[in-house]
């Protein structure tokens, strides 16, 4: 019996492994949007000034890459105002975060509790030594052990195939774009573009235009997408860790029933915890903005496991 | 063009060598990894073992031979530890385990007992232990699994064999058995 198969960490190494190239190729993507998006205003501004600004514009990208990979756990954990657990502390979640980081074989990452009654949780950091795992007071007063447990194999499995760095990533730059896109807006509102030669310049006008509207746009789309995405693969290797997948769904239909959303979740974090605590379901744009998949849909695909 | 043809044939079979030869050295480090976890946490089992046994020892006087055999098998899986195969080492934590349980049964019959804090943190902590054992050691399966698995298959099987990468055994422990389902109220 001892040698049934575990597929739990095998698909976290290969998830760890596809998220190594998911990670360049979002950086990839979003490097190429900023510098689209800076060649055109450069443009907008003076014939040929396109060019002058895209080192700018990489420099930044290349910049809040590097900020959101070595401090943008620190940034989040501030923002969430979250405070790190002393080992004494919560006894029950050192316990169920120590075993099952022990099931993945991988060290146990810092604790942090967000004092708000709001069931929720999420993990951060940028590799399995650098992670935080931070759930709100709410989880641990609403949550019986396995629902707890079914929580912690969810994130633990972010942490393991390193969507908290994909995330990370993601969260940072899609930032970057929307200030990038904002700035251009204000410039374009209250500076004066050279209007005086028509041709060329109308087309390079509309094309700027229409750049600073989708490119947030688009980066939001990508990091939902991502994000959704990752969700089920958390639930399913989470699962697969406690081996115990109604402990997750039960927790997931508490975290769905509770009517109150986290104070200190915005919409910059929304994608990162376990279940939108924002609590906003548009019925607008059809799902599209989704930070999550339908939770229903996640708790189905847990009781058929 | 010959020349090129074989340069390009030895390269490729070269970087093939060097491909399978990484690979199993990291299925294996992966190995060596696992078992240093399942090791800390036996360790850690062997040292609350002894102040279980002083602290029920104190009111269970008449118990001796209980405590013997515990004593014993504790000192088994700890020579065990230095430097037996996963195998042997399984074998003496099972007797182990049999042992605690006669220790957990005394137990029972001293309602007293059951009231220490002290005895109550070790039993605990015990639990929990044995716990993360468990977890440690499905890991560790799941990586000598896939060793072994990569081992076995055409065609690394055949060059395995010739750099000197040997299977690696599965830590089976006797009547630990899956976690049984809890119930779940709703």
């Amino acid at each position: 019996m001892a040698t049934q198969p575990s597929p739990a960490h095998l698909s976290i190494y290969d998830a760890a492994a596809a998220n190594r190239w998911r990670t360049l190729a979002l950086i990839a993507v979003f490097t190429a949007l900023i510098a689209i998006l800076g060649y055109f205003v450069g443009e907008y501004f003076s014939p040929g000034g396109g060019v002058a600004v895209l080192p700018f514009a990489l420099a930044l990208a290349f910049g809040s890459s590097l900020v959101s990979y070595f401090a943008g756990d620190k940034l989040i954990l501030a923002q969430t105002q979250a405070r790190e657990l002393a080992p004494n502390e919560e006894p029950q979640l050192h316990n169920v975060v120590e075993t099952l980081a022990i099931g993945l074989g991988m060290p146990t990452p810092r604790l942090f509790l967000i004092e708000d009654s709001a069931p929720n949780a999420f993990a951060t950091g940028r590799d399995p030594r650098h992670a935080s795992v931070v759930v709100t007071r709410g989880l641990l007063d609403k949550m019986d052990r396995t629902e707890l447990e079914g929580v912690i194999a969810h994130e633990l499995s972010h942490v393991g195939n390193r969507d908290i760095r994909v995330m990370l990533l993601v969260t940072v730059l899609v930032g970057t774009v929307a200030l990038l896109a904002d700035w251009m807006w204000r410039s374009m509102f209250w500076g004066r573009g050279r209007r005086d030669r028509s041709g060329g310049n109308a087309i390079i006008m509309v094309v700027a235009i229409a750049l600073a509207v989708l490119t947030p746009i688009i980066a939001t789309l990508i990091q939902l997408a991502v994000s959704r995405q990752r969700e089920y693969l958390a639930d399913a290797s989470g699962a697969l860790l406690t081996r115990y997948p109604p402990g997750l769904a039960s927790a997931l239909r508490k975290i769905a029933a509770d009517p109150e959303p986290l104070e200190v979740a915005n919409k910059a974090t929304a994608a990162l915890y376990i279940a939108n605590p924002l609590k906003d379901a548009p019925a607008f744009f059809d799902h599209l903005f989704d930070t999550h998949p339908p939770i229903e849909e996640r708790i189905k695909r847990l009781e058929a496991m | 063009m010959e020349i090129v043809v074989l340069i390009v044939i030895v390269a490729a079979l070269a970087l093939f060598l060097i491909a399978t030869y990484n690979r199993l050295v990291t299925f294996r480090q992966r190995v060596k990894e696992a078992w240093a976890d399942i090791d800390v946490q036996l360790k850690r089992r062997h040292d609350l073992i002894p102040n279980l046994v002083e602290t029920v020892k104190g009111y269970a006087t008449h118990e001796s031979t209980v405590f013997q055999n515990v004593t014993q098998a504790r000192a088994a899986a700890v020579a065990a530890g230095a430097s037996a195969s996963p195998q042997e080492r399984a074998q003496a934590e099972n007797m182990l385990t049999t042992a605690l349980r006669s220790v957990f049964a005394v137990a029972e019959n001293y309602p007293q007992l059951q009231a220490v804090q002290e005895f109550k943190d070790l039993s605990e902590n015990l639990t929990a232990t044995e716990d993360k054992i468990a977890f440690a050691r499905r890991f560790y399966n799941g990586n000598v699994r896939d060793y072994n698995t990569a081992l076995q298959t055409f065609p690394t099987n055949v060059l395995a064999g010739a750099f000197g990468f040997k299977s690696e055994e599965y830590f089976e422990l006797a009547d630990t058995g899956e976690r049984e389902a809890p119930q779940v109220k709703f």
